[in-house]
């Protein structure tokens, strides 16, 4: 499933018209992109939240040649899943 | 950030009344979950992917006893970030 996708099942739904229901996906996903590019915690109830966490300089390899690389510190968002999604994927 | 920064975000933008913005970002939200419930991978262009992967049953220890138990296979979820966020992110 896609963004298109999920536009179009929220636009079912609750009987929006698509152009409404794509404003509201785009601005929800532009919203939590902000707040983690800003280095902010989101948590979203029954979901997960999302976290930017730092990581170091490191030396790393070329998969490719093998050769040996210098890896920039740099910040990377975290997702923990939130224990009522865990436990619906879980399951079966 | 939690939930309710989204709701108005979408408050502004939409200039429906704040309870069918609340059912809007709910629906968005239970949308994906339900899809990942199903097994089916999200996909949300310019932010990320949720996967949903099989674990294999594996023998695990109880870190606080020692006691060898049988860890069940289950599935989880991952989050695998956008080139374009990440760049964001690292101010590229």
């Amino acid at each position: 499933m896609n963004k298109i996708d999920i536009i179009n099942k929220v636009a079912e739904e609750m009987k929006l018209n698509q152009k409404v229901a794509k404003m509201a996906v785009d601005t929800i996903v532009d919203t939590i992109k902000k707040a983690i590019v800003n280095s902010e915690r989101v948590e979203i109830r029954g979901f997960g939240s999302f976290t930017l966490r730092n990581y170091k300089a490191y030396k790393g390899r070329n998969p490719k040649t093998g050769e040996l690389v210098d890896v920039q510190p740099k910040k990377l968002p975290y997702f923990k899943v939130g224990k009522e999604l865990k436990e619906m994927i879980w399951k079966d | 950030m939690t939930k309710i920064e989204i709701v108005t975000n979408v408050y502004e933008k939409l200039g429906f009344s704040k309870r069918e913005c609340a059912d809007i970002v709910d629906k968005f939200f239970e949308v994906i979950k339900e899809t990942l419930a199903n097994g089916e991978n999200v996909k949300i262009s310019g932010f990320g992917n949720f996967i949903v992967k099989q674990k294999k049953a594996r023998r695990g220890r109880n870190p606080q006893t020692g006691d060898e138990i049988e860890i069940a296979k289950r599935k989880v979820l991952n989050y695998r970030l956008s080139q374009v966020l990440k760049d964001a992110i690292n101010d590229k």
